[in-house]
């Protein structure tokens, strides 16, 4: 008994095993490869290795074996759309994973707090009357907390709020947003007004300055380190509202520490790229199929693979055809029968009845 | 430990589904709650673990209580192990991660249960007396003395409940208290030091198992009639209280 106590906690791995746990170790530097390569890719190409010293030279003194143009591309052209597409789709991954342990549902993603469309309605308002992108981010991100609020407001019952109405206040929050939205996009310009919503609402990186990097790193480095500090409580409140309770956790504080910093990384997200779908639903289930449901783990693994999925989509999205496909329209496009698929290839693991 | 003094709960004005149940737990005690369906015996027991409060009376708990509800329905599929390391979130700060004494302790309480073997399965693969046990185990893992358990051996074959309540009765040996609500009267007369009767919203009647679960007291509770049946094993008579479906 002594030995079981003091002894090795895992059970000892096998061979695939180690290998599965060094793939997941090596995520980081995956993700770091990507960034690399996406910086690079693109109708005007430098070499993975080019990109590599430019990087470098930023920290280091290295004589430049590249040309002017290369450094300018690599660093200022697509420098700041690669570093958003990683915050956005890390952002959005992560909160799609909190959202599905706190509503106990595998169907939730950062669209269900109505937050989305809160923040779309936002950086609408601004786009119509031709505010310049100060006054969209910050108009996306207002909105997107009022949603929160409004949910907030409405989901009261006793002075706590249950799940279900949590769920239904969401739902009537964003039904109503999106058609807040629906009136901008009818009374705006249809020459000029009209398309730039639209295609603001399909959700692109194509205008990524480095300015627009801070509204959109804030709420993922604050949020989402207090949501990484909060992983493993997270484990307990998916036990549901009383068992997490019965084991001395104080659930609705920390559902809403948690709904608040999701609802600030998606309101960010959105300002930044618009309304990027299905990132928050499928890269939470492609993790837990991997490393399984323990959010200690799951969480971390989320953020990075979101960063590299969309930042491989968004590469996709400006170097697939000669002109730019909207990266929401894209996401949707890999990321519904790419979900399909994995859901009938793994039958739903990590969750007990998908 | 636990005490209960004078407490009613009603979940609109003045429908009492109870009133004026004082209760104390003793140390090492095993208090069991009988009643029909809809009586409150859960919402007592929810009272008792300060999940709910009740509208009159109070509830003092000493010790942090361990609560092992009636059925669970996780949505993830933790492993056996992770559900009794969840037992640990009161020892854990709250941006803490647990630790190797929470691990050491979460695994220990899986042995008191006798279910080391399974600590990496998929807690929703185990059975359902296995998940009764780990439900217990985690209970166990939050270093509380007294136990609070909702029907722990309802769901379960015959197996299985005595290999819960047999579990229940070493705890309460090893100096736990455990108040828990049952269906069967033979669980309580198998376990019980002393049982509460829920007959009515102000009659709840409390008093050691030997006097109180009689033929006559139980019939009444339920409206069915029991009878008593003593027949003798190895030596020594044993007694067990049997329901009589038939009609006369």
């Amino acid at each position: 008994m002594s030995v079981l106590l003091t002894g090795e906690q895992r059970k000892p791995f096998s061979g695939s095993q180690t290998a599965h746990w060094l793939l997941v170790a090596g995520l980081p530097l995956m993700v770091v490869a990507v960034g690399i390569a996406a910086l690079g890719i693109g109708r005007y190409s430098v070499s993975p290795e080019q990109v590599y010293r430019i990087l470098l030279a930023t920290v280091l003194p290295i004589e430049p074996t590249w040309s002017e143009t290369d450094a300018r591309v690599v660093i200022l052209s697509r420098g700041p759309r690669v570093l958003l597409s990683m915050l956005v789709g890390g952002g959005l991954a992560l909160s799609g994973a909190v959202l599905q342990g706190v509503f106990r549902n595998p169907l939730v993603g950062p669209q269900i707090l109505g937050v989305s469309s809160g923040a779309a309605f936002g950086g609408a308002l601004a786009i119509l009357f031709g505010l310049g992108w100060v006054f969209l981010v910050s108009g996306a991100m207002v909105c997107g907390i009022l949603a929160l609020v409004i949910v907030y407001a409405m989901s009261q019952v006793d002075g706590r709020a249950p799940i279900l109405m949590l769920v239904l206040a969401g739902v009537v929050t964003s039904a109503f947003f999106t058609a807040l939205v629906s009136v901008l996009t009818y009374v705006a310009d249809p020459y000029s007004r009209l398309p730039a919503i639209v295609f603001w609402l399909m959700g692109s990186l194509a205008t990524a300055t480095y300015p627009k990097v801070v509204p959109a790193a804030l709420p993922v480095l604050i949020g989402g380190g207090l949501i990484l500090l909060l992983r493993w409580r997270l484990n307990i409140l998916s036990l549901g509202e009383e068992e997490a309770a019965a084991l001395g956790v104080r659930v609705q504080p920390l559902r809403w520490l948690l709904l608040v910093a999701v609802a600030a990384i998606v309101a960010g997200a959105v300002a930044v790229s618009g309304v990027v779908g299905w990132v928050g639903l499928v890269v939470p289930h492609l993790a837990r199929m991997w490393v399984g449901p323990d959010h200690r783990v799951l969480l971390p693994v989320t953020l990075l693979l979101g960063a590299a999925y969309l930042t491989i989509i968004d590469t996709l999205a400006r170097s697939l055809t000669p002109a730019e496909i909207p990266l929401g329209i894209l996401t949707a496009l890999v990321g519904a029968p790419v979900f399909f698929v994995l859901l009938r290839r793994t039958r739903g693991r990590g969750w007990v009845d998908a | 430990m636990l005490e209960l003094t004078d407490i009613g709960f009603a979940y609109s004005a003045h429908n009492w589904l109870f009133r004026h149940v004082s209760l104390c737990l003793n140390a090492s005690e095993i208090v069991a709650i009988l009643g029909p369906n809809g009586r409150g015996k859960s919402t007592l027991l929810r009272c008792a673990a300060g999940l709910l409060s009740p509208q009159e009376g109070t509830v003092r708990q000493a010790t942090s209580i361990g609560y092992v509800p009636q059925s669970n329905q996780v949505a993830f599929a933790y492993s056996a192990f992770e559900m009794v390391l969840m037992g640990r979130a009161r020892q854990i700060g709250l941006f803490a991660a647990p630790r190797q004494r929470d691990r050491d302790s979460a695994r220990q309480s899986l042995e008191r249960v006798g279910l080391a073997h399974l600590a990496e399965r998929p807690f929703f693969h185990l059975s359902g007396g296995e998940q009764q046990l780990v439900l217990i185990a985690r209970a166990l893992a939050s270093e509380s003395t007294v136990l609070i358990l909702d029907e722990p051996a309802a769901a379960l074959d015959l197996h299985n409940q005595k290999r819960v309540l047999r579990l229940l009765r070493a705890l309460a040996s090893q100096g736990l208290s455990i108040l828990l609500t049952t269906h069967h009267p033979q669980h309580a007369q198998f376990l019980a030091d002393r049982v509460l009767l829920m007959y009515g919203p102000d009659d709840c009647r409390i008093g050691s198992a030997d006097v109180l679960l009689t033929e006559a007291n139980l019939s009444a509770l339920y409206g069915v009639r029991l009878c008593a049946i003593t027949f003798e094993e190895g030596g020594t008579m044993r007694q067990t209280l049997a329901p009589v479906y038939a009609d006369d």
